[in-house]
């Protein structure tokens, strides 16, 4: 096999990656908010499999795309998602001189790999995988051959491990039920059965002041419905007051009274009366 | 690099590259018209027929009107990735189509080229990685906005597209086993005695399914529920942005109908009655029989969202993990044992069929055995469950207020009691403890 000098368009490609996933990378360790550093990374990994498609490694390159860029981190962003929009992390050290040391391990560890690496290669004729490809008829061929005849083991290993911890995970999440979950049919045909509510409950009121859900709404007739307040609400008591005077002069409105005087009639609201605060 | 593309002038790449972006842009105007004038039949309606001849040109002048309009960006949005978001989800859009083959070879000007922008071996998981890099403009469209029900869109959205995304490339799999290869120009040629809808069925509803799931569609759109998100992930866009996600939505219906139309209906290639003439897959004809497929799946989608609900959350995601996975799981399995089966012991179909039938048999006759068992358990649960339901709630147990077990009965003792809750500001300091709460309701 004779060495084989890049071609220009591979030299571009391989210039415009490299700067592209240190950028990424720089990015990563530089951003306040977790989720920029998640693009960061992302953004970094679609450059690097950019890379293994100009070196002939198109299989590699897209599933590092499928797998890392899009369940990966994708899980990642979920997970920072769920956590909180605006969880940027505190900067404030925990350990103390983390950071120094960090960066000394970082120092090092860089080292190290350059000088390994560039040692091992240094006076090493490039290649590029062409012959290797060829040899069974294809990129993927070439792979599948590879993982299943001379890394079977280490690939079983890889995937019992997976799969290990994917039960963790399912076994840490777990949950024991106190009674078997009842179906949607089961639900509505207790809820007729019953015959006391057979409809969805009454939505809590929505007024010019209050409409959070423990505010009972008003039944036509201008009685309050208590049930429009979710159940544990109701049970602990936490139940909005309706403003009587209001409810008076709503009552006499629709029997057609003019109530509505120059003057406003006095708020009955006592900031006291407010749920949830402790008293 | 050399096996990725055909030996195309350049002249000739961008020729393709062009029609191909014409094409989708056309393809999502004509699309909107016709799932309105679809949808509106549906219901009984006649849909949009004031805007040229038949209302053909509605969509346009609703584009227009779309970038024309005025763009409010909320406050609180993040702006780099709120601005990068719709970017990311157009572009990939259009990138997906790169691989999709349209037609045999054709001569233009005089060079002979398949119609096709590129392919190499791994052009379908090129696809997919694709859309799975759109996805992010969805979820950082969510994230970005700075507000809560476009957040809980994007949360969505990752969510489905993780889950449906493994059904959708289990589906592949079996596709893949049968071409020999993940080409997509390979797969159709393979298709060439029969259609892979016919012989590998169960992927094939497994991928038509999972298709709707990506694309965001109905019954399938949880990212965007207007009932309960009010647009979903694009809720806080407006103007131009909103029109690229719109964009976006319509070209990842084509592509995954377009993909659907390579890997199972044979590609370009003409439907049976037509195959019957001599020159049905030569020249320019296979674009129109193309054409045919994609607009197929394309009035599927139309009429799935003229006909289906939305399904809730937690149906959504239990179908998906706990249906479409494991059948997809299954269904690998009986193929991939089929062909080694067919490989190693050169079986003929008929004896293949009879062992199938026999495992069937073995198979259903012990699912039934162990579903009554567990049914018994199951019994035996519920025995023991009802009994622990019968202590009495206490709102306060403990000290801290709970809600109460299952089974358990709310009982409506309240600090401020029925009648005290309507006279603003009868609430007593000693209220708050629970055992006098239950006191004050005896008293009312």
């Amino acid at each position: 096999m004779t060495e084989t000098e890049p071609s220009t368009a591979e030299a571009i490609v391989f210039w415009v990656c490299a700067i592209f996933s240190v950028a990424g990378a720089l990015g990563l360790i530089l951003s306040r908010r977790a989720v920029h550093s998640a693009l960061w990374v992302a953004f970094t990994m679609i450059n690097l499999a950019v890379l293994y498609l100009a070196n002939a490694a198109p299989f590699l390159g897209m599933v590092q795309i499928i797998v890392y860029t899009g369940a990966v981190m994708m899980l990642f962003l979920f997970v920072l998602m769920v956590v909180g929009v605006d969880s940027s992390d505190s900067l404030v050290e925990t350990l103390r001189g983390q950071r120094v040391v960090g960066i000394l391990l970082a120092v090092g560890f860089g080292i190290l790999l350059i000088v390994g690496v560039g040692g091992a290669l240094s006076g090493m004729p490039a290649v590029g995988l062409d012959a290797a490809n060829a040899e069974y008829g294809g990129n993927v061929e070439g792979i599948a051959r590879l993982l299943f005849s001379e890394y079977l083991l280490a690939f079983e290993v890889v995937a019992a491990l997976l799969i290990s911890a994917a039960l963790g995970a399912l076994v840490l999440a777990h949950r024991e039920r106190w009674a078997p979950k009842r179906t949607q049919r089961e639900i509505s045909e207790e809820r007729i059965r019953e015959g006391i509510h057979p409809t969805p409950l009454p939505a809590p009121g929505v007024y010019a002041r209050h409409n959070a859900v423990d505010t009972p709404g008003l039944l036509p007739d201008g009685s309050v419905a208590e049930i429009s307040v979710p159940g544990p609400l109701r049970a602990r008591g936490d139940l909005r007051p309706v403003d009587t005077a209001a409810l008076a002069e709503t009552i006499a409105l629709s029997e057609g009274e003019n109530v509505l005087g120059p003057q406003d009639h006095p708020v009955a609201d006592d900031p006291g009366t407010s749920p949830g605060e402790p008293k | 690099m050399s096996e990725m593309v055909f030996n195309d002038p350049w002249w000739l790449i961008i020729l393709k590259v062009l029609a191909i972006f014409v094409m989708l842009v056309l393809l999502t105007l004509f699309t909107i018209w016709w799932e309105r004038r679809v949808v509106g039949r549906m219901q009984n309606r006649i849909g949009p027929n004031r805007v040229g001849p038949f209302g053909l040109l509605q969509s346009l002048m609703d584009g227009l009107k779309l970038a024309l309009k005025e763009e409010i960006i909320p406050k609180t949005a993040h702006r780099a990735v709120y601005w990068i978001a719709p970017v990311i989800s157009a572009t990939m859009a259009f990138l997906a189509f790169a691989v999709i083959p349209f037609g045999p070879m054709v001569s233009i000007f005089g060079v002979e080229t398949p119609l096709q922008l590129t392919d190499f071996p791994v052009s379908v998981l090129y696809v997919l990685a694709i859309a799975s890099i759109g996805i992010y403009g969805i979820v950082l469209a969510g994230w970005s906005s700075g507000s809560t029900y476009p957040l809980l869109g994007g949360l969505r959205s990752s969510a489905q597209m993780i889950s449906y995304e493994l059904a959708m490339s289990m589906s592949f799999v079996a596709v893949f086993l049968y071409a020999g290869s993940m080409s997509t120009s390979a797969i159709v040629a393979a298709q060439e005695p029969i259609w892979y809808a016919v012989i590998l069925l169960p992927s094939f509803l497994i991928y038509v399914t999972a298709m709707v799931g990506e694309t965001n569609r109905a019954p399938f759109d949880l990212p965007e529920a207007e009932g309960e998100l009010v647009g979903g992930f694009h809720t806080e866009y407006s103007s131009l942005k909103f029109a690229l996600f719109f964009l976006a939505e319509y070209i990842n219906m084509v592509t995954v109908s377009a993909l659907a139309t390579t890997l199972f209906l044979g590609g370009w290639r003409a439907p049976w009655p037509i195959s019957l003439w001599e020159s049905a897959n030569t020249g320019w004809w296979p674009l129109l029989w193309w054409l045919v497929k994609v607009q197929l799946f394309i009035f599927v989608f139309i009429w799935l969202r003229g006909t289906l609900p939305r399904l809730r959350y937690d149906q959504f995601m239990r179908f998906g993990w706990k249906v479409l996975i494991p059948a997809s799981l299954v269904w690998i399995v009986v193929v991939a044992a089929a062909r080694v089966i067919r490989n190693e012991y050169s079986a003929s179909t008929q004896e293949l069929l009879l062992v199938g039938a026999g495992a069937l048999v073995v198979i259903v006759v012990g699912s039934w055995v162990v579903q009554i068992r567990s049914d018994r358990k199951e019994q035996r649960e519920i025995e023991r469950a009802k009994a622990e339901m019968r202590k009495p709630f206490d709102p306060y147990e403990g000290g801290y207020p709970v809600p109460p077990l299952p089974g358990q009965e709310f009982t409506y003792s309240s600090r401020r009691s029925a009648a005290g809750a309507v006279v603003a500001g009868t609430v007593t300091s000693e209220a708050s403890q629970g055992d006098d709460a239950s006191e004050e309701s005896t008293d009312a």
